[in-house]
């Protein structure tokens, strides 16, 4: 239990002081803009945005910069400041079929429609660290090609045309859609609830679980069937103007995962899917997120629930950094009324510990 | 009717709407908003200053909010929430009385304001064909360019994998 203490303010307004000193650092080195961190930490800003669950790139590069790049803590701050923010309401759900595509690849498919495009990427980087960029690196401007107008259908929607694949859960007339930011979390949640929760979820707990069910633990037989970054326009249906307005656009990253197959006696047997879907351009996290998804449709699937990444009270209850870090870092709070009752009680055990043992002490003396 | 479509093909759009002048005037406005959320309110408040501006006022001052983003489950399926972004709004009256909303993504409220002011204009009988020549038509373009060179950027990463028979590589 944590009790209320007094004093120590003067130790704390000069621990906040030494704090922003080490926030600058060395102030013969330039100060970090926001624009800086926002155009060149851009992964970082976008991971802030996801699990901080706004989007808003200024905000999370203020975050990151106060935080001095400790991206929980950045995240907290920005659940923080959203939490002060009137809600206008919901947009209309985005079109991720009609994202202007940044990059593109699907692990199942060479030629799809529309074609491979690996655009901004990692991947075959040798991972060498490059010297030439520690100072004054001008980047060679894009190479250019002539861009198709053919549409980018997404992959599961090509499987989906032969009913090789389960087609995605429509909803009901009228049914609301859950939003656990307002409503506390019950048990069995619905998917609606599970993919918010996972979509603002920690990236490296969501990676460990994604990993853990490709090991063994609620194996699933995933392929990656598609991933795609881009950006998608965002309408917001306003009421006093009377039809859906545009807002702009934001930049997403959606993984399909395509999973084994299920069948029954009345059913042919077709590919499941996991989903995954996060703000900016975030693989990893939806990738792992589509991976998790698919585990905690187990019960939906008749699939055994044997293994953590199966377990939906397992996975959401701790996939929220804020939340977690919150009750380990807690501890570091001054606890001593707690603690002072706990020496109590183990002194009185000692004190009778060591009762109990002296007659057989003085017994063994005796002899 | 898909947004990209009505910013890509503004004239073709209109004439595919039902031809009532309400509807009309509707898929005008979103096309407007459509081009003018994605410019900055400088660029906005600059191309405005062209313009002999009839008098107006604030019906809603400008104000910072959110929005919750919903995506669908599988792309294409039922509705969730995927997370908050901040946003703005604000609404103008012309002194002649046409009302116009100004929503954005962000927190710029004065963006906002900009937009509704334009929002108003579009309805305007006087004003719609000078604020379509002078403001919106050349932010569109200037938003076709951008979307053109990164389109152009993008398809350069295009790849054709090709398998290879074990033993030839």
């Amino acid at each position: 239990m944590y009790v209320a203490v007094k004093g120590g303010e003067r130790a704390i307004e000069n621990a906040h002081r030494l704090l922003a000193n080490a926030r600058r650092g060395d102030q013969n080195v330039p100060e970090v803009t926001l624009d800086q961190i926002s155009e060149q930490l851009g992964l970082a800003v976008d991971r802030v945005m996801s699990e901080g669950s706004l989007y808003d790139r200024e905000l999370a590069s203020l975050a990151i910069k106060q935080a001095r790049g400790d991206l929980i803590e950045a995240i907290f701050l920005v659940r923080a400041f959203r939490a002060t923010m009137p809600r206008f309401g919901a947009s209309e759900p985005v079109d991720t079929g009609a994202m202007r595509v940044q990059r593109r690849v699907s692990s199942t498919f060479k030629d799809i429609p529309g074609g491979q495009i690996l655009g901004p990427t990692f991947d075959y980087t040798h991972r060498l660290l490059d010297p030439s960029l520690a100072e004054g690196f001008v980047p060679e401007a894009p190479a250019m090609a002539e861009a198709s107008t053919a549409p980018t259908p997404r992959v599961t929607d090509i499987l989906g045309r032969d009913g090789l694949i389960e087609s995605s859960p429509q909803a009901e007339d009228g049914a609301s859609v859950g939003d656990l930011t307002r409503e506390p979390l019950n048990f069995p949640a619905d998917r609606d609830l599970r993919l918010q929760n996972l979509a603002r979820g920690d990236e490296g707990f969501l990676l460990a679980m994604g990993y853990s069910t490709q090991r063994g633990y609620g194996r699933n037989h995933p392929f990656a069937g598609e991933i795609r970054f881009g950006e998608v326009e965002v309408e917001f249906a306003a009421e006093d103007v009377g039809f859906a307005v545009p807002l702009g656009s934001i930049e997403l990253t959606e993984c399909q995962m395509v999973n084994q197959f299920k069948g029954s006696a009345t059913e042919a047997p077709c590919f499941t899917r996991g989903y995954g879907l996060a703000f900016g351009q975030s693989e990893r996290k939806t990738m792992s997120m589509a991976l998790v998804d698919r585990a905690l449709r187990a019960r939906e699937l008749g699939e055994e629930v044997r293994a953590p990444a199966q377990d939906e009270e397992f996975v959401m209850s701790h996939s929220d950094n804020v939340q977690a870090t919150g009750f380990v870092e807690h501890l570091k709070l001054p606890h001593y009324v707690d603690f002072q009752s706990e020496l109590g009680l183990l002194r009185k055990l000692r004190r009778e510990f060591a009762d109990a043992q002296a007659p057989d002490a003085m017994k063994e003396a005796a002899e | 009717m898909k947004l990209s479509n009505i910013i890509d093909n503004l004239e073709s759009a209109s004439s595919v709407d039902p031809v009532t002048q309400h509807n009309d005037q509707q898929a005008q406005r979103k096309a407007a908003m459509a081009v003018l959320a994605h410019a900055e309110a400088g660029e906005i408040a600059a191309r405005l200053r062209d313009l002999t501006l009839p008098a107006h006022q604030d019906l809603r001052a400008p104000e910072n909010g959110l929005v919750m983003l919903r995506g669908r489950a599988g792309g294409d399926g039922a509705p969730f929430n995927l997370g908050e972004a901040t946003a703005s709004r604000a609404a103008v009256r012309l002194a002649s009385g046409e009302v116009g909303f100004g929503y954005t993504l962000g927190r710029d409220g004065e963006k906002a304001r900009l937009i509704a002011l334009c929002d108003a204009l579009v309805q305007s009988r006087d004003f719609g064909g000078a604020v379509e020549r002078d403001v919106i038509a050349p932010l569109r373009e200037q938003l076709m360019a951008r979307r053109t060179q990164a389109a152009a950027e993008t398809a350069a990463t295009k790849v054709d994998f090709y398998t290879m028979v074990r033993g030839e590589g």
